[in-house]
């Protein structure tokens, strides 16, 4: 598990894989280690890269034989994400998930939520586009201090 | 025990569907009407390819004589030996991948819908087809959940929260170029009249899906049905558009049947595998 701490999402560097919630199961067996992740999402283009990165890491640190699975239910959501991951996008300037799980249900399409500005707290905000520059982000802007930000999408 | 073959094809038919699709909205990249909505039909292309992927990796386990329902947990190749083909998969001669499902096949072995392979015209039209495809993807990923085939279940779990980003941003668009300009509107009328008659195949079902829905595997499209209608009129109404009636439907490309469309496309993302087979960057 430390050294899963160390292999970092390369499209948002703050987050390790553990940060993130996508390690499922890590079992030693007698030939070496098993790693079960879940992707965030279907596409992401990331995920090749952090199971790459992933066996990097465990091969470096002395294990012979490193295994990856990957598992799609339960699906991913941000709820598995950890408090100390949402703190450190908030300090990198990305407004974090909120904590309740929502998926859009069709009464919640018309609804917006407020999304505070991850740098000075005002919920004055608004969407600018609902995917931003990947995947797992959308993008807004500050009514306030006018600074446009990414917001890690509830999901 | 249904079928296998009706169980291949119809999971090739949900990655046709994707594939097809996610290519048609990757032609907007670097071309979108501004920065934001650019990205926006990308990241959305890049979900429709990755579920595609997923399909595609499970039919190919299938054709390969793979068991099937014990295939829940997909094997990484990256590093296991050596790989070949565009995305790293492990590949012995012969044996069926992702890639040689997507690259290797040809027109008439597409089981995609019409709809997807219709060209991505201007933006009323880009948005009015996935608003359309979104909307069954929507409501047939919330039935796949609870398909009796496990390795499907997971796939339109996961699947499913897309499909709602999807159809939240295609709807809002479908809005707002419908109650935008005269000329936006205008737009959206010739986007509808041209778009329409290929609706009806995505909720009329194929042989293959006949059967796997009486064994509880495919989604059953005349329960979805009605709520796609609901969901189409309510918004193509807030829109200002006029809901079409009842007309008839061109169907064909779930069995293979094709518009020339698919060709042109196929011809494009097929160029450097069957030009340069195997070869990888």
């Amino acid at each position: 598990m430390d050294i899963l701490e160390e292999v970092m999402d390369p499209e948002v560097p703050v987050l390790s894989v553990i940060d993130l919630g996508i390690i499922r199961e890590v079992k030693e067996t007698q030939e070496g280690v098993e790693v079960v992740i879940t992707p965030t999402y279907s596409g992401c283009p990331a995920m090749d890269v952090i199971r790459m990165n992933i066996r990097m890491a465990l091969l470096q640190h002395g294990y012979a034989s490193v295994k990856i699975k990957t598992v799609l239910s339960p699906a991913w959501t941000t709820d598995w994400m950890t408090e100390k991951g949402k703190q450190k996008l908030k300090a990198f300037g990305i407004a974090p998930p909120t904590p309740v799980q929502q998926v859009c249900h069709q009464e919640m399409f018309h609804s917006v939520e407020a999304i505070p500005c991850p740098r000075c707290n005002s919920f004055h905000t608004t969407r600018i586009s609902e995917f931003g520059s990947t995947a797992c982000k959308a993008l807004y802007r500050c009514e306030d201090c006018r600074e446009p930000f990414d917001h890690f999408k509830c999901h | 025990m249904p079928d296998q073959k009706a169980l291949i094809d119809y999971t090739i038919h949900l990655a046709d569907n994707g594939l097809i699709l996610g290519h048609r909205n990757s032609e907007w990249t670097g071309h979108g009407p501004v920065l934001e909505q650019d990205i926006a039909i990308s990241n959305i292309a890049l979900d429709l390819i990755g579920q595609a992927r997923n399909f595609y990796q499970y039919a190919a386990s299938l054709v390969n004589g793979g068991e099937g329902e014990k295939e829940l947990r997909v094997e990484s190749g990256v590093g296991k030996k050596e790989h070949t083909g565009v995305t790293g998969e492990t590949k012995q001669p012969g044996e069926a991948t992702e890639d040689t499902l997507a690259y290797l096949r040809d027109a008439w072995d597409y089981k995609n819908c019409l709809l997807v392979e219709q060209t991505r015209g201007d933006w009323a039209k880009t948005t009015l087809r996935q608003f359309f495809f979104s909307a069954y993807q929507f409501y047939a990923f919330e039935h796949l959940q609870h398909s009796r085939n496990r390795q499907l279940a997971a796939i339109g779990e996961k699947s499913y929260k897309e499909a709602a980003y999807h159809l939240r941003w295609s709807g809002e668009w479908v809005i707002r170029l419908g109650d935008g300009t005269t000329e936006s509107h205008d737009r959206m009328e010739q986007a509808l009249d041209g778009l329409w008659k290929f609706t009806g195949e995505l909720l009329q079902p194929a042989p293959y899906e006949q059967e796997l829905a009486k064994a509880g595997i495919a989604v059953d499209l005349a329960i979805i049905r009605p709520q796609w209608n609901e969901k189409v009129t309510e918004v193509l109404q807030e829109a200002g558009l006029s809901v079409p009636a009842e007309s008839w439907m061109q169907t064909g490309g779930k069995t293979g049947r094709h518009t020339e469309e698919l060709g042109y496309l196929l011809a494009e993302m097929q160029f450097l595998q069957r030009t340069y087979p195997g070869c990888e960057w």
